[in-house]
């Protein structure tokens, strides 16, 4: 196999004293979609963004397409050109309407001409199924078409890997359906993808990989039969059993091992 | 007997609430209204009249008044107010950077500006500033020494409020931006100040109605005829006449513009109010 598409080395990331990742060593094949689970403030979030150097690592060395992200020498807009980010937030800009959203990066970052990137956010538009709101503001949209038009804005500058994170997790229920068609549907298109998530049907059903982290540390990694059908260790079927009937949780004492429980993420 | 006693029972406790409310507003009236009663009283109506009223010589006043004073007094107060929003938000920009000396320059910059007043400033600008650089002309003459000390002044609490504006930002949209490979500068200037900008138009209009006053301290300059503005050319006026008249007539067209304005701040922070739900 070729070199993976995305891949981590040793990678360390603290907070002041708080040591949210603790050695992640991770690959990500082409067209490969990896879902990261794990409990909040196990770190996967950091590692997420670690990964367009949204964060700076403390330690260890990131790739994307053979470009080593943390060089100091690197041109780091280039590199987030080919790397397209969905946030949990959306952060689509409140000021420009849909269509600007997806034609004022592609004009400014990419150099593209008026026409031309009107043409690719009308296609984009249409595979997230949102055409018809291509003069409307954000505002006025859903959380799950804000989010579409995010993904949408991404995939407008072309990028060979997307980021997900926590995609549907500021979404009402019934509005999460909507997007994980549009991820299934980059999936089937052969995107690589790594998807940061709670949805465990989508990871188990689209994923080609899940990743368990726990701690700051990657606990697991396999296919989905493997780390959510049969998991190995304890700390993964705890999780899991917590995660899929919640109602079933007993009480537990806070253990001292959990580290950044807000995730070190500064913006939250 | 038992309907009385119901009756006769708040009476115990003192006043009713509605009672109370009766009082309250009697007593305020009666207050008011003595007070326009002793105005009427003690002020002489004839002098009063004479004074402030001269219908013949507020005439007089005009077209002037509008053509060459209040012209002149706009033209200081937008001249001022865009070199201040330059220089304010260049020192915002400064206050928020992450090279040291710049946020300390922008700070002390700040402090110092906003702790002196507007008319120290203008002596500086029309005394000192000539003194120190000799042979140096500041360019556009009058114009350009007020827009000078208009806008320093000005730019202090600019900057104040376009760095809250810049932090009301959501942090969120720079990492969007930065995530589709935008530079620092260029996410900067097409995605987070133009909507800072949205956040601080309410209080920017506020300064221009401040500024708008503040450049009647032009007349500490030493200015021309042609270039009087409102105060000045009232209080010239006065002065020739021995009659305040030519006052109450600047003062008028102060507030020509200075209400509406203040009318367009209050519809801006409803309609930002409004953005924000």
């Amino acid at each position: 196999m070729s070199r993976p598409e995305i891949e981590v080395r040793d990678l360390h990331k603290s907070f002041g004293d708080n040591e949210v990742l603790r050695g992640i060593d991770l690959e990500v094949g082409t067209g490969e979609v990896v879902c990261v689970i794990g409990p909040s403030g196990s770190g996967k979030s950091t590692l997420l963004r670690c990964v367009n150097l949204l964060e700076e690592p403390t330690k260890g060395q990131v790739f994307v397409g053979g470009t080593e992200l943390t060089d100091p020498d690197v041109d780091i807009d280039a590199v987030r050109r080919r790397i397209g980010m969905v946030f949990q937030q959306f952060n689509l800009f409140p000021h420009l309407t849909v269509t600007e959203n997806l034609t004022l990066p592609q004009r400014r970052v990419l150099r593209r001409d008026k026409a031309e990137a009107a043409k690719v956010a009308a296609q984009n538009l249409e595979r997230v199924g949102l055409s018809e709101k291509a003069d409307a503001y954000p505002a006025s949209l859903s959380g799950g078409q804000q989010q579409r038009v995010a993904i949408a804005r991404s995939l407008s500058m072309g990028p060979e890997v997307m980021l997900f994170d926590e995609p549907t997790s500021a979404l009402d229920p019934e509005l999460v359906g909507d997007v994980l068609a549009v991820m299934r549907m980059l999936a089937n298109e052969g995107m690589t993808m790594m998807v940061v998530t709670h949805e465990m049907t989508f990871a188990r059903e689209v994923a080609d990989r899940v990743v368990f982290m726990d701690g700051g540390v990657i606990v697991e990694d396999g296919t989905p039969e493997q780390v959510i059908g049969n998991p190995a260790h304890e700390r993964t079927r705890h999780f899991l059993s917590r995660l899929l009937d919640p109602a079933m949780a007993d009480v537990e004492e806070e253990t001292s091992d959990q580290v950044g429980k807000d995730e070190g993420n500064p913006a939250h | 007997m038992t309907s009385t006693d119901i009756h006769v029972q708040p009476k115990k406790k003192g006043l009713t609430r509605r009672q109370k409310r009766r009082l309250s507003r009697g007593v305020q009236y009666v207050v008011f209204v003595a007070a326009v009663i002793a105005f009427a009283a003690t002020a002489d109506w004839g002098t009063l009249h004479n004074q402030f009223a001269q219908v013949d010589l507020a005439k007089q006043m005009f077209p002037d008044v509008i053509t060459l004073a209040l012209k002149n007094t706009v033209l200081y107060t937008v001249s001022g107010f865009a070199f201040g929003l330059v220089l304010g938000m260049v020192i915002a920009l400064m206050r928020l950077s992450p090279v040291g000396p710049y946020r300390w320059l922008a700070g002390i910059y700040i402090e110092i500006f906003r702790g002196l007043p507007a008319l120290l400033i203008f002596v500086f600008v029309g005394v000192a500033v000539p003194l120190a650089f000799p042979g140096t002309e500041i360019p556009g003459g009058t114009y350009g020494k007020v827009a000078l000390a208009l806008g320093l002044v000005s730019a202090a609490y600019m900057a104040e409020t376009i760095r809250a504006g810049i932090q009301a930002v959501p942090k969120g949209q720079m990492e969007a931006a930065r995530s589709l490979g935008f530079s620092h500068a260029r996410a900067m200037v097409s995605i987070v100040i133009p909507q800072a900008f949205r956040i601080v138009i309410p209080p920017l209009t506020n300064e221009l109605v401040l500024l708008f006053k503040d450049s009647s301290l032009v007349l500490f300059l030493g200015v021309t005829l042609e270039e009087r503005e409102l105060t000045k050319f009232g209080r010239d006026l006065a002065s020739t006449t021995a009659n305040s008249t030519p006052i109450l007539v600047a003062g008028l067209c102060y507030l020509l513009v200075t209400v509406p304005l203040g009318f367009v701040v209050r519809r801006l922070e409803a309609k930002a109010q409004e953005a924000v739900k």
